[in-house]
């Protein structure tokens, strides 16, 4: 802290190399999720390969898969679903979770312990389990994994955030506010939510991981996205038939998974001390 | 054991069968919400309405949900688990077999993973900051952040594929001898022993490094022991809650990782029958399934919070 304290009022945050590396894998990520369909070598549904599950050649980087589609382009396409869908279950759990979070901390009293109650039973089922009742229930479609994956991770996020408020709401500053005759609203946004943002947002990438995680495995079970449509854990799934041949369409999905949950994993692990625990 | 422990421990009792009357809840009405009605999937679209009407009333799907409920929950609580759908098996007996293999399975990945996560996770703290200190917490982090059916089919990849030591499917039904039965389970407990460890390594490390940076293990090191003798006559006996409720906690990560992995071993298990149950919309068996996992995880979770209790001194 004594040299970089100086270092980072100069140029703002510092990240660590390793943190670097974890912010540029998950930004490539992030890139090729948007630019996919411009970039992909084959059509994702069109068979090209006269052999299934293909090596890697020169024509297809990372070979064919079961039918002899290509690869990489699967793979590109597939970071859409495995990223988009994530990234949208995830803000709509944070962004629940922190303002029930936040509300239970102000109010207090019955609201806060009849949520607090509820919120604890519903993170009591395991979340593979909640995935196959309500994958058996409704059927699986992009909307209803986004809602599921919310809805199971909105627990943890309440209790992370709720429990950084309670904090805050101890200050003297909300005394003041208080005093002044400010409302619930007011007191939420400008005087607690500024001070949680950075572990706030620290937790989010980690409850991201999570949820990458889970919709891996569900679609794993076939139970996740369906086709024509495929993330990173449904080419798994279709491929698996390939595993005792070691056929890269069943390796390099998988790799592609860990190589994003790493990244953020490590991204998280070396934030710079400031945003990351600051009042935590 | 004074009143106050005992106090405390009713309340955790109380709260785990409150959550899951609550968790009950969830299962039944997240199934219930099934869009179609039941008596028509049952009877298929070519049947008379009096033939539906006649097993709406058998099912008693016409009551109200609540009395559902309480009817359905009444039943799994005297043991009677409903018909499956698919093909009029008493769900309790499609349950049977299976679940003493899925125990059997998970009771020989405890006996591997404990020993092997303890000593792994006592030795990392007692040498922190050493090399093997980071080669073990890289490693759990690796393990923890990669999905469960990576670390089966990497285990597949090289046991089988590479190596060829071991068959890549399991099948528990015909095993005649020792040598067999070693070869059946090999692979599913060593996925899931990798998938537990991890975590409990973790866990485990954490618990006995928080000992370590008390005073009066200090004072130990000062005195000139050993950092071998200051960890395991000074540290771990105080370490010893901690530690059980870092197992029972991370034994709780075997109902996500048995899931994945009876799927992909086809293990005959009731994690395999829950999946094929959810292909097939067999709702009894899978609010049955599910009712045993959520039971299973909460009294680990129970567990783990009353010997954190108990193992407290300063409530004794």
């Amino acid at each position: 802290m004594t040299q970089s304290a100086t270092l980072s009022q100069k140029f703002g945050y510092r990240f660590s190399w390793v943190g670097m590396i974890g912010l540029s894998i998950m930004l490539f990520w992030g890139i090729i999720a948007l630019i996919a369909p411009h970039i992909i070598p084959h059509p994702v549904g069109e068979i090209v390969d006269e052999d299934y599950f293909g090596a890697i050649s020169s024509r297809f980087w990372l070979g064919s898969d079961y039918l002899g589609r290509d690869m990489l382009s699967r793979i590109l396409m597939g970071a859409r679903y495995t990223v988009g869908i994530s990234l949208a279950a995830v803000s709509i759990a944070c962004f629940c979770g922190v303002v029930l979070g936040m509300t239970a901390a102000v109010v207090g009293g019955w609201l806060d312990a009849a949520l607090s109650r509820f919120l604890d039973a519903m993170n009591s089922i395991p979340g593979k389990l909640s995935g196959l009742v309500v994958v058996a229930a409704v059927g699986s479609s992009i909307t209803v994994l986004i809602v599921t994956l919310a809805v199971i991770y909105t627990p943890g996020a309440y209790r992370f955030a709720r429990a950084l408020a309670v904090n805050i709401n101890t200050m003297d500053y909300i005394t003041v506010a208080r005093t002044r005759g400010e409302g619930i609203f007011y007191i939420i946004r400008s005087e607690i939510l500024p001070n949680i943002t950075g572990p706030v947002l620290a937790d989010l990438g980690l409850r991201f991981v999570f949820i990458v995680l889970l919709l891996s495995g569900l679609s794993f079970l076939g139970l996740g996205v369906q086709p024509p449509y495929a993330d990173w854990g449904a080419l798994v799934h279709e491929n698996v038939g390939g595993l005792p041949f070691g056929a890269p369409a069943v390796i390099v999905p998988s790799l592609a998974i860990a190589s994003l949950t790493i990244s953020v994993n490590l991204l998280i692990d070396n934030l710079p001390q400031k945003i990351r625990d600051r009042n935590a | 054991m004074s009143t106050y422990v005992l106090n405390l421990i009713a309340v955790r009792l109380l709260i785990a069968a409150l959550t899951l009357l609550i968790v009950s809840f969830a299962v039944f009405f997240a199934t219930a919400m099934l869009p179609g009605d039941t008596a028509t999937i049952l009877l298929g679209q070519a049947a008379t309405p009096e033939a539906v009407a006649g097993l709406r009333t058998a099912m008693h799907l016409d009551d109200p949900a609540y009395l559902r409920f309480l009817r359905w929950l009444g039943g799994f609580l005297s043991g009677d688990l409903g018909t499956s759908y698919v093909n009029n098996v008493a769900v309790a007996d499609l349950i049977g077999g299976r679940f003493i293999n899925t125990m059997r399975l998970a009771g020989i990945t405890t006996l591997f993973s404990v020993p092997l996560a303890l000593t792994l996770g006592i030795t990392a703290a007692m040498f922190r900051g050493s090399l093997y200190d980071r080669a073990v917490t890289i490693l759990t982090i690796g393990v923890i952040s990669i999905p469960e059916f990576m670390v089966a089919t990497s285990a597949v990849l090289v046991f089988s594929v590479y190596l060829k030591w071991l068959p890549a499917l399991s099948f528990a039904n015909d095993v005649t001898s020792v040598w067999q039965m070693l070869q059946v389970y090999a692979m599913p407990v060593i996925s899931l022993t990798f998938v537990v460890a991890a975590q409990m390594i973790r866990m485990t490390r954490a618990a006995v490094i928080d000992t370590i940076n008390t005073p009066y293990v200090e004072t130990a090191l000062l005195k000139g022991a050993s950092r071998p003798r200051m960890v395991l006559r000074h540290a771990l006996p105080n370490a010893v809650g901690p530690i059980v409720n870092a197992v029972a906690l991370s034994l709780s990560y075997l109902v996500g990782g048995v899931i994945i992995v009876e799927t992909i071993f086809n293990y005959p298990g009731i994690a395999k029958l829950m999946v094929d149950g959810v292909a097939t919309r067999d709702l009894p068996l899978i609010q049955s399934c599910a009712m045993i996992f959520c039971i299973g995880y909460l009294s680990l979770i129970t567990l783990a919070d009353i010997i954190a209790i108990l193992a407290n001194p300063r409530l004794r």
